[in-house]
């Protein structure tokens, strides 16, 4: 028993040792090879750093496109999820306020129109994107704002919508950051 | 066709096409024959030279449990005082505080166990020290460790008559050095190429778009996600695990942690049969397997895909499935697969939130944990299935009149004794469990809310989430409906101790019953003997789960998540 222990001790340094070998390679590779030295890759607009460009940030101007409602409220230093259960009746009644509240923005739109991702909570409450569909509900209220034309607006979505892999597998999307700093790239607005 | 769904087929050919190669180099590597890897074979020798080992002990299988408890122990030992002084130890730059000792002694069973069950939250509950050397060391060697049990069991099985069953030294450490470093490391480059953090800076500061402050927690993420996916270990860097989009910035980084979390579970059952060269007996595992985990994953994929039928009757588009608790880039339908994946195995990785699953999904993720055997944990997942061998074989042969054996050897009572007591232990703890924190809930309201009132939801799905607590803990998948406040001195001790006991009984009652049974006479093959690498003899062990399962937890899902899948 006493001599295992010794040998458990020792072989868990010696473990220790390997593994740490192993962080730092996979650090040196990151701070070589990846763009921002293996930190968060960040967004820049006019030479400022305006956000990561996949963590969601929260925005509620009507300049500029929504995310998702985030059970974090888009801290990225405390991640979470609403963990609401799908018949939980006191979250429910939650999301239809934010259909509600989403309508007012949108008045254009009919109930049936409000795509369900725009009101229910994303998992890590930092989604960076919201699909094709959230953003083209959203382009009418967008342009409004801008005093730009729909076209306008709607030419800069399309050109942010990431398609599937390959065009085959898993959703298409568009990344609310990028296509916000796109339109602000376009026009200043304070 | 649907892109969801392509995707989702595309991750399942791929564990299954890649595990075929990986587990024929497995049994090779286990075997000690010639393999590519052998350049490692120097830092092996450092390996053993430094820590006073030596490889060529043979071992009897008591001696093997040994020095596995033994080397357990200290890992406890070594987690509790790092968790508990990890404010005072190096690489804290965000300066986060130390562990309470009942949070320290949840999460130190938790990652010694392979369970990872985390009552903490990854971005201030750990400093970069104790990410490195608790949560990754023990993502190695808690899945080299269960895999070197299989090893052990594997050499008995293989052996016609034998006292000893290998070292386990040997089968640790090249567990780590053939297998897990290698794949880690190829799979953690990758994630660096696909935008994920590798750094020790501390959180980022900056101001976003709108002018708001924002505060981004960071740190070295590659080397724990890839080891983290591999070893079915699921302890998640970040709070919400690989829903992060720093933990899964895209979707091929999904793809390829997703197939990770099958690829060895598969692999290993492949590598059995090179092993004992009976490539029919391990193709009928594997099959039976994977129809568990494909009509899981159906289900799962189904329900999750149709929707939220509670939003649906809100009058909304809800095109896109039910996109409560999930990732637009990883989709409903990638969660779903995801969900099933993480609970045949016991990784316990998430890409979305468990609490917010349909209750259909909720209930197929509890059973696959309550099952415990599809695939399940590096190495332990084959163990519960060869618990379960021996009772269908005993069955079995009480059914046809014949005498019990499993490969030439006579199963008899006390290895039958064994088997149950091992399939009975694992409905004991979850439901005990589940039925203790029930009875308090309900007869010492006191006491529940000052531990923070426990269940996130009400109704039928509140104690889906007691119930699921106890299920992942005993299974060491390390999932949660995360709805619960587990961080409290109730759950820390309660899960801790259920993790404890779901570990190492069942390792030490499979170790025993394969060494039993290897110690005796060889009995050559006859035309009485009762045949096991047929397909009737695979249905028969499924038969025998699926009952044992079903028939344990049935009332309890009646109550809470069929109850729940009726009522919605």
């Amino acid at each position: 028993m006493k001599s295992d222990l010794f040998k458990s001790i020792k072989i868990t340094f010696v473990f220790c040792a390997i593994f740490a070998i192993f962080a730092l390679i996979l650090w040196a590779f990151a701070h070589t090879f990846s763009p921002n030295k293996g930190q968060v890759e960040v967004v820049t607009l006019r030479g400022k750093i305006v956000g990561a460009d996949n963590v969601g940030q929260s925005f509620s101007k009507d300049i500029y496109f929504w995310g998702r409602p985030s059970a974090a409220g888009y801290q990225a230093d405390a991640s979470a999820g609403s963990n609401k259960g799908p018949a939980n009746a006191s979250y429910l009644k939650e999301v239809n306020a934010r259909i509600g509240t989403f309508i007012q923005h949108h008045p254009y739109l009919k109930r049936s129109e409000v795509p369900a991702e725009m009101v229910t909570a994303s998992a890590s409450g930092l989604d960076p994107d919201i699909t094709p569909e959230s953003a083209a509900v959203q382009i009418k209220r967008v342009a409004k704002a801008r005093g730009l034309s729909e076209e306008a607006v709607e030419k800069i979505v399309e050109k942010h919508i990431e398609k599937p892999l390959f065009g085959l597998f898993g959703p298409a999307k568009v990344n609310v950051l990028k296509l916000n700093v796109a339109l602000d790239k376009l026009t200043v607005h304070s | 066709m649907n892109t969801e769904l392509l995707g989702n087929a595309l991750q399942i050919v791929l564990m299954v096409a890649l595990s075929y190669p990986l587990g024929k180099y497995i049994a090779k590597v286990y075997k000690g024959e010639k393999n590519f890897m052998d350049f490692m074979a120097p830092v092996e020798r450092w390996i053993y030279k430094l820590s006073g080992i030596d490889p060529t002990e043979e071992m009897g299988w008591k001696r093997f449990l040994k020095i596995f408890l033994t080397l357990n122990l200290f890992w406890f030992v070594w987690a509790m005082i790092l968790l508990v002084t990890q404010k005072w130890l190096p690489l804290n730059p965000d300066g986060n505080p130390s562990q309470r000792p009942d949070l320290a002694f949840n999460t130190a069973a938790s990652f010694i166990a392979n369970c990872n069950l985390q009552d903490y939250s990854g971005e201030n509950g750990m400093t970069y020290f104790t990410q490195l050397f608790t949560v990754m060391l023990f993502q190695f060697v808690s899945a080299a460790a269960g895999m070197a049990a299989m090893a052990g069991v594997l050499k008995a099985i293989a052996a016609k008559t034998t006292k000893t069953i290998g070292n386990f030294w040997y089968y640790l450490v090249r567990s780590v050095t053939r297998i897990l470093l290698p794949l880690s490391l190829v799979v953690g480059l990758f994630f660096i190429v696909q935008g994920m953090p590798m750094t020790f800076q501390g959180k980022m500061h900056l101001k976003t778009l709108e002018g708001q402050e924002q505060v981004i927690s960071q740190g070295p993420v590659a080397a724990i996600v890839s080891i983290k996916q591999l070893g079915t270990n699921g302890g998640g860097f970040f709070g919400v695990n690989s829903a992060h989009p720093l933990e899964n910035p895209n979707y091929l980084t999904n793809i390829v942690e997703c197939v990770s979390i099958l690829l060895i579970p598969m692999a290993l059952i492949v590598a059995l049969g090179f092993y004992l060269k009976k490539q029919k007996l391990s193709f009928i595992i594997f099959g039976v397997m994977l129809f568990a985990f494909l009509v899981s994953a159906g289900i799962n994929v189904h329900e999750e895909m149709k929707g939220n039928p509670r939003i649906t009757a809100l009058g909304i588009s809800q095109h896109h499935g039910a996109m409560e608790g999930k990732e637009i880039r990883l989709g409903a339908g990638g969660t779903a697969l995801w969900s099933s994946a993480t609970t045949v195995t016991s990784n316990g990785s998430v890409n979305g939130m468990h609490d917010s699953l349909m209750p259909l999904t909720g209930a197929v993720t509890l059973l696959n944990m309550q099952i415990n055997a599809w695939f399940g944990g590096v190495g332990v997942g084959f163990l519960n299935y060869y618990a379960f061998i021996i009772i269908a074989v005993f069955i079995s042969g009480m059914m046809i009149g014949r005498t019990p054996e499993f490969l030439g050897k006579k199963v008899e009572a006390r290895e039958m004794k064994i088997a149950t007591l091992i399939v009975l232990l694992h409905p004991l703890l979850i439901l005990l469990g589940t039925a203790i924190s029930s009875f308090i809930f309900v007869h010492s309201p006191a006491l529940v809310a000052k531990e923070g009132g426990w269940l996130g939801n009400p109704g039928y799905h509140g104690l889906s989430e007691m119930f699921y607590q106890f299920t992942s803990s005993a299974a060491n998948n390390g999932s949660g409906f995360a709805g619960l406040g587990a961080n409290t001195p109730f759950w820390n001790y309660a899960a801790g101790l259920v993790i404890l006991f779901g570990r190492f009984f069942p390792i030490i009652g499979t170790v025993a019953i394969a060494g039993l049974l290897a110690e005796k006479k060889f009995i050559p093959s006859s035309s009485g003997t009762l045949e096991i690498d047929t397909v009737t003899f695979g249905v028969m062990t499924f038969a025998v789960i699926f009952i044992i399962a079903a028939l344990s937890f049935f009332p309890a899902h009646a109550l809470s998540t069929l109850a729940e899948y009726l009522s919605i």
